[in-house]
């Protein structure tokens, strides 16, 4: 132990009712930090269950058309270029690139489906509808249709239809009624209702049809191949990343959530800036109290720092007794604040199974080491004023022979 | 105990402190020298610069003019941090009010200024310190905090630290004005037997004609210049 370590632990020890109300401060400061780190990631993995929870993370699609230039028929100049939005963009060797997909970190399950729009009719009641088509084992691969069934069962064979509660709630469906579906091809086909589920997502809810993929095949004229594959992730903030690798190893066009998401994504920095100026706060406040406080031991111990400065204590020796001491308040209270922080979020659920009136706390999102890291520099900086004002002390004033 | 080559020499030492317009002049031309193994007695009324001298002398303070010898070395225009370190070595404090660090032991305070070189209590320096503390009698009472110690106890403890780094000369600022009679002369006696067996100068700041009077060599100041001198 180096000799001003010693000093300031003693220091430290000699006055433990101030340090500990000095070392409870600055945990006070970090149990906000970590607290609001909790509440904020909480609130986001929420907004994100509940909003892209249940979408595709990435979404592959057949690239684009090459476009086609036209050519003046006399001149032989080039007269336009136009890009085809005419033809229907289908994904025909899906199955060749799925190894490939799977194979890349974070992604949990890939699914393809034949997709498209039509009308839902009841007797004289209409609705516009999206249609997807998915293999039954992978009705649930992407959205959790199964989990989050209100009516019926998930099984999805040919003949069957899962619709969102909405949808139901609007044309007044229940299980086991028969409805027609026309779909964007002009081709009917009539289906039996065999759950209704809600995602609570109600642009899902209010308008998604699952079928099984050869009635969509059938529906969308698409004997062969898939509309495009649909990967999920076990990280969707890892979305970009994900997309950006699928299309450098496949050579798909690979959209991300958050392209089609940007307000969302905007509202959750914005969220996530909030937070930070409150944690900002909080580490201004615990700076405050500990340079206050070792500002008020350095004029406390001016008597002593002259008798070591006269000793022969250098002003290196004195700045490193009280910046020691800084660092240690830091440590100490960052580690009591992180620690309690820690297991007062323990009780709360997970942010999925938070109630409508409880906090969205995700314990895993608290920042405990960066809160103790971050306090740790603050109160090393903190010193910094104190230490250097107690290298100043003159010792003839303080002590004088 | 004297050899040739003076430990210090002050010549035309002049001090002033300005306190705004008001200038006022506390060592006027001062010069001495002190030889090694002295044992020597600093006397003046109040305000005719003793003080001073022996913050200037301890290198606590920078004169406003004037040479500063001590060991060959010129300590005027020397930087803090050499100043600081050649006090470390070369020169111990006896203050009035013994000056220690309360919040550690006898053993520790007298440690302190090999401690705060080496950046570490080393045992040959616990040795050294433990030794002091017999020699002044305070053997039992090492591991005492400094604050749970008598005046004559810490004054005697003060006086162990002052020897810690061998110095070359030590500083006595009225070492026995807050002492009883029988504690100034246990305190008085430590002085002089140190002084005996290991050669250590003394410059003992005094009122006291009685300890000046156990001094080999009296200097006397009066309005910051050379009054008197006794050999």
């Amino acid at each position: 132990m180096t000799y001003s370590f010693k000093v300031a632990l003693r220091y430290l020890a000699s006055n433990r009712a101030q340090t500990a109300l000095l070392i409870a401060g600055v945990a006070v400061g970090v149990y906000i930090f970590v607290f609001m780190s909790a509440l904020i990631g909480g609130l986001a993995v929420l907004l994100l269950n509940r909003t892209v929870g249940n979408i595709a993370h990435v979404t592959i699609q057949a690239p684009d058309r090459d476009p086609v230039s036209l050519y003046g028929r006399d001149s032989g100049t080039l007269v336009a270029i136009l890009k085809s939005v005419q033809q229907r963009t289908t994904l025909q060797s899906a199955a060749a690139f799925l190894p490939a997909i799977e194979a890349i970190p974070n992604v949990t399950s890939v699914a393809g489906v034949v997709a498209g729009n039509g009308f839902l009719t009841k007797g004289e009641a209409i609705a516009p509808v999206i249609v997807t088509g998915v293999e039954p084992d992978q009705v649930s691969a992407i959205a959790n249709v199964a989990g989050n069934l209100v009516a019926g069962s998930g099984d999805l064979t040919i003949g069957i239809a899962l619709i969102g509660s909405g949808l139901a709630k609007t044309m007044g469906l229940q299980v086991g009624q028969r409805v027609s579906i026309r779909s964007e091809r002009n081709i009917d086909a009539t289906l039996l209702i065999g759950g209704v589920f809600s995602l609570g997502v109600s642009s899902v809810d209010d308008g998604a049809i699952y079928v099984h993929l050869r009635t969509a095949r059938v529906l969308f004229e698409l004997p062969d191949g898939v509309s495009r594959l649909e990967v999920k992730l076990d990280d969707l903030r890892l979305a970009p990343e994900v997309a950006r690798r699928i299309a450098n190893t496949t050579g798909l066009k690979s959209i991300p959530w958050t392209e089609k998401n940007e307000q969302l994504l905007n509202g959750l920095v914005a969220q996530a800036r909030s937070g930070d100026v409150i944690k900002g706060f909080a580490l201004v406040t615990i700076v405050i109290g500990v340079a206050s406080a070792l500002l008020l031991s350095t004029y406390r111990r001016q008597s002593e720092i002259g008798i070591m400065r006269a000793m022969g204590a250098t002003r290196r020796f004195v700045v490193g007794v009280f910046m020691i001491q800084g660092g240690l308040i830091g440590l100490a209270g960052g580690l009591l604040g992180a620690g309690l922080g820690y297991l007062s979020l323990l009780p709360f659920p997970l942010p999925e199974a938070t109630s409508s009136t409880g906090l969205p706390i995700a314990i895993g999102e608290g920042a405990y080491g960066t809160a103790i890291l971050l306090t740790f520099i603050g109160a090393i900086f903190a010193a910094i004023w104190p230490a250097s004002a107690a290298s100043r002390v003159d010792p003839v004033k303080v002590i004088g022979p | 105990m004297i050899v040739d080559t003076p430990l210090l020499i002050i010549t035309d030492l002049v001090k002033e402190f300005n306190d705004g317009e008001i200038s006022t002049t506390v060592l006027n031309g001062l010069s001495l020298s002190l030889d090694r193994g002295e044992f020597v007695a600093l006397l003046g009324p109040s305000g005719s610069g003793k003080s001073t001298l022996l913050s200037i002398l301890g290198t606590l303070m920078r004169p406003t003019s004037g040479r500063f010898e001590m060991l060959g070395f010129n300590l005027i225009g020397a930087r803090d941090v050499d100043l600081t370190e050649f006090r470390n070595q070369h020169i111990g404090f006896v203050f009035q009010a013994h000056n220690l660090l309360p919040d550690f032991t006898a053993l520790e305070n007298v440690m302190f200024p090999a401690a705060t070189r080496k950046g570490r209590e080393t045992p040959v320096d616990r040795r050294r310190a433990t030794e002091l503390l017999d020699k002044v009698g305070l053997a039992d009472r090492r591991d005492f905090p400094a604050s749970k110690l008598s005046g004559g106890q810490k004054q005697r403890v003060a006086v162990a630290r002052a020897l810690m780094n061998s110095p070359d000369l030590v500083l006595a600022d009225e070492p026995t004005g807050n002492l009883d009679r029988e504690s100034a002369r246990r305190v008085m006696d430590l002085l002089i037997d140190l002084n005996g067996t290991d050669g250590t100068t003394f410059l003992i700041s005094t009122h006291d004609e009685t300890i000046a009077g156990q001094c080999r060599r009296e200097i006397r100041l009066l309005d910051g210049r050379l009054a008197r001198e006794r050999h």
